[in-house]
């Protein structure tokens, strides 16, 4: 018989001999637990993603275009030699990446040159090294070290491998992965410029090219355009040989890769590079002021002038029998005014290119720039007459004020002497800058965040 | 679009190949690779110039020079590519087929090239070369054939007017001062629409004198889009009363009419 004494220790001793694993089986149960709980909840928004943005059919198409640009990107940037690689935002995760690849395809529907690139990179080169090329003489750098920062950036830009690289046949790059070859070329010297100063370079370097590719008479002048900044490239660098060298080597390969395409195929590559700058209506100060672009961003397209080498000037109508023979002439008559074209440019390793388009348009100096120390208050009040003011010029200025106000100079070390240019020195120049819808304001504030230091 | 007698179908080109749509754009119903090793590894790979011919073909041109032609069923999805005309040695530009009525015997299809080279073929079965008219030096961009007589369209911004029986120059006319980039033809009046890069668009009449048999042109209307380089121009109704307009960096189309 079990007495009441026996039982309660009968049951102590199955409670304390199970103990052990029912803590092991509710632990294991509340472990399970969570961890399902994790995955839940990392699972589910991945899951909505998947529901909400699902991948689009590809109808057979190649691999995406922009994967194989940021590899031709990263490898230009490799033969640079450059220390950071193009940055590329990666994706977060498949389905985001599926959704910028099919934005990015929207630009290549239609036919592309394969050969643009040498001629999109070199030209947006040469009109960079105008633009420095002008500031530095604005600014009355010494002689000497503005030559040195021309120097070095030209070495970089022809520099072999580099070029070997560029003139490969591929599609044109995207612009961004253009744009960071840019940056990496302009810190190429000792150089330094902010995102302000990169972005206004960048704006009127690629605004210059489309209007020259725009203008352009005949598809093949787009060469002529691009020796027109070769001539001008190597009148920069004319005392040294060996730099001279390299781009004497450059032009060779063009004249090789280029001499024997046809009209088609030139056409081809204008498209080409029309088809990167569509969209783009920057407006900028020197093209407003000799009226070559409209208000609206967009270019004045004349309409007289001489007709391109090779054309006809319109208004001639002739017939013929099936003989051969002709038979009438009538004439027609439109609003606008042709004449004859003198002769054609030279495709020459030397030559007179005829065309104006593709030469250095910064070289005649501006009154606005270099007088603005001595007369400004001249200057500021005609200025108020004549110029409307652009509450978009006075943002930029602003904001380059702004830059200004946050940079730090730093004390050159050693022997070295360097120096800060500075645009905004008294209030009437302030005033000045304000109201003037100036390219050269807007560029020596480019300038004044620019950290020049140069060696003796 | 490619009107033919059973269907409509909308057809596009592009690097990789040629796609084809019903006309309301919402099955695709043929795809067509380009065959990229068919090219030199440095010349571009496209296709280019659309025209329906003979009743049930489709032909497109690419970038090598060939011509295809799809042999397109009333219904459904079995397009094939029935034929490949090979007597252009560089890009496609343009093709056309006759819009009017062809005299008996002359051909109802050009297709013109990159180098300014025209052939005119006889549509069918197989289709025949009939004459070939030789580049004068410049690219033939756009090319119309009506009752005939074809009307180029080239890089100088001449027009030429040839006969499609003899293969003659008929007419020349220095019509653009830049390259023109588009040409339509009105079939029920004849009338001819030029769009070029020199921002102007000419609206031309052809006619044909039935005492000499001289094809004649001359000249309607101008229009000057101010600071637009024109890419496209069409007619809006088959008499041409009326015509659209595009450009480079357009986003708008302009449309014309008679007053």
């Amino acid at each position: 018989m079990v007495t009441e004494g026996e039982l309660p220790a009968r049951r102590q001793w199955r409670l304390s001999a199970n103990l052990p694993a029912f803590l092991l089986t509710v632990a294991r149960a509340v472990v399970l637990r969570c961890c399902l709980d994790v995955i839940l909840i990392i699972s589910l928004p991945v899951l909505c993603l998947f529901v909400c943005f699902p991948r689009g059919r590809r109808w057979g198409m190649g691999p995406a275009p922009d994967r194989g640009l940021a590899r031709a990107g990263a490898g230009l940037a490799r033969a640079l030699a450059c220390p950071h690689r193009p940055r590329r935002r990666l994706p977060i995760g498949p389905l985001v990446a599926g959704q910028q690849r099919r934005r990015r395809r929207r630009g290549s529907a239609v036919a592309m040159s394969a050969r643009t690139l040498p001629l999109l990179f070199l030209n947006l080169g040469g009109e960079m090294l105008y633009i420095l090329d002008q500031r530095l003489r604005a600014q009355s750098i010494p002689g000497e070290k503005a030559r040195k920062v021309m120097n070095d950036i030209i070495t970089t830009m022809f520099n072999k491998k580099f070029m070997e690289e560029l003139f490969k046949p591929q599609e044109l790059y995207s612009k961004k992965a253009l744009r960071t070859v840019y940056d990496r070329l302009a810190h190429a010297s000792i150089m330094r410029l902010n995102q302000a100063s990169m972005d206004k370079l960048y704006d009127l370097m690629t605004m210059a090219f489309k209007y020259q590719v725009l203008l352009c008479p005949r598809p093949k002048d787009i060469l002529l355009v691009t020796f027109n900044h070769l001539d001008a490239i190597k009148d920069f660098i004319r005392d040294s040989p060996g730099i001279l060298n390299q781009v004497d080597e450059t032009f060779r390969q063009l004249i090789e890769t280029y001499s024997c395409l046809s009209a088609g195929e030139f056409q081809l590559i204008r498209q080409t590079l029309l088809i990167f700058f569509q969209d783009m209506h920057i407006r900028v100060s020197i093209f407003l002021k000799d009226k070559v672009q409209n208000s609206n961003g967009r270019f004045v397209l004349p309409i007289s002038g001489p007709v391109p080498w090779g054309t006809e000037v319109p208004g001639l109508i002739r017939i013929f029998n099936h003989n051969g023979d002709e038979v009438k002439r009538t004439e027609f008559t439109t609003d606008g005014n042709y004449v004859t074209p003198q002769r054609e440019g030279s495709f020459d390793l030397y030559g007179d290119r005829v065309l104006k388009l593709g030469t250095n348009m910064y070289s005649v100096s501006r009154p606005v720039e270099t007088h603005m120390s001595d007369s400004s208050k001249n200057l500021a009040s005609r200025a108020k007459e004549n110029i409307v003011p652009n509450p978009l010029a006075k943002e930029e200025l602003n904001f380059l004020a702004r830059l200004l106000g946050g940079l730090e100079i730093k004390e050159p070390g050693g022997s070295e002497t360097g120096f800060r240019l500075n645009l905004f020195t008294t209030d009437e120049e302030e005033e000045y800058a304000q109201v003037l819808l100036g390219w050269g304001v807007c560029c020596s504030a480019m300038w004044t965040a620019l950290e020049t230091k140069v060696g003796p | 679009w490619c009107v033919l007698p059973s269907r409509v179908l909308l057809v596009l080109t592009s690097q990789k190949g040629i796609q084809m749509y019903e006309s309301d754009g919402s099955i695709m119903v043929y795809w067509h690779a380009l065959d990229v090793t068919e090219h030199p590894p440095a010349q571009a790979v496209f296709a280019r110039g659309i025209a329906a011919a003979g009743g049930r073909f489709i032909c497109v041109g690419t970038s090598s020079g060939l011509v295809l032609v799809f042999d397109i069923p009333p219904k459904g999805t079995n397009i094939t590519v029935s034929e490949v005309l090979e007597q252009h040695h560089d890009a496609i530009t343009d093709i056309a087929a006759e819009l009017g009525q062809a005299p008996d015997g002359a051909g109802d299809l050009v297709t013109a090239d990159d180098a300014g080279t025209l052939c005119i073929w006889s549509t069918g079965e197989e289709f025949t070369l009939l004459s070939k008219i030789p580049a004068f030096g410049c690219c033939c961009a756009s090319v119309k054939l009506w009752n005939g007589i074809v009307a180029a369209g080239y890089g100088n911004g001449q027009i030429r007017l040839y006969e499609v029986a003899t293969g003659l120059l008929r007419a020349e006319v220095n019509a653009h001062a830049r390259w023109i980039y588009a040409l339509d033809l009105a079939p029920q009046t004849g009338k001819l629409l030029s769009g070029a890069e020199d921002s102007f668009v000419h609206v031309w009449k052809l006619s044909r004198n039935p005492d000499t048999d001289d094809v004649e042109i001359e000249h309607c209307h101008a229009e000057c889009v101010t600071d637009t380089q024109v890419c496209g121009a069409r007619f809006c109704d088959p008499e041409g009363n009326s015509f659209a307009v595009t450009g480079y960096d357009l986003s708008e189309i302009y449309c014309y009419g008679r007053a």
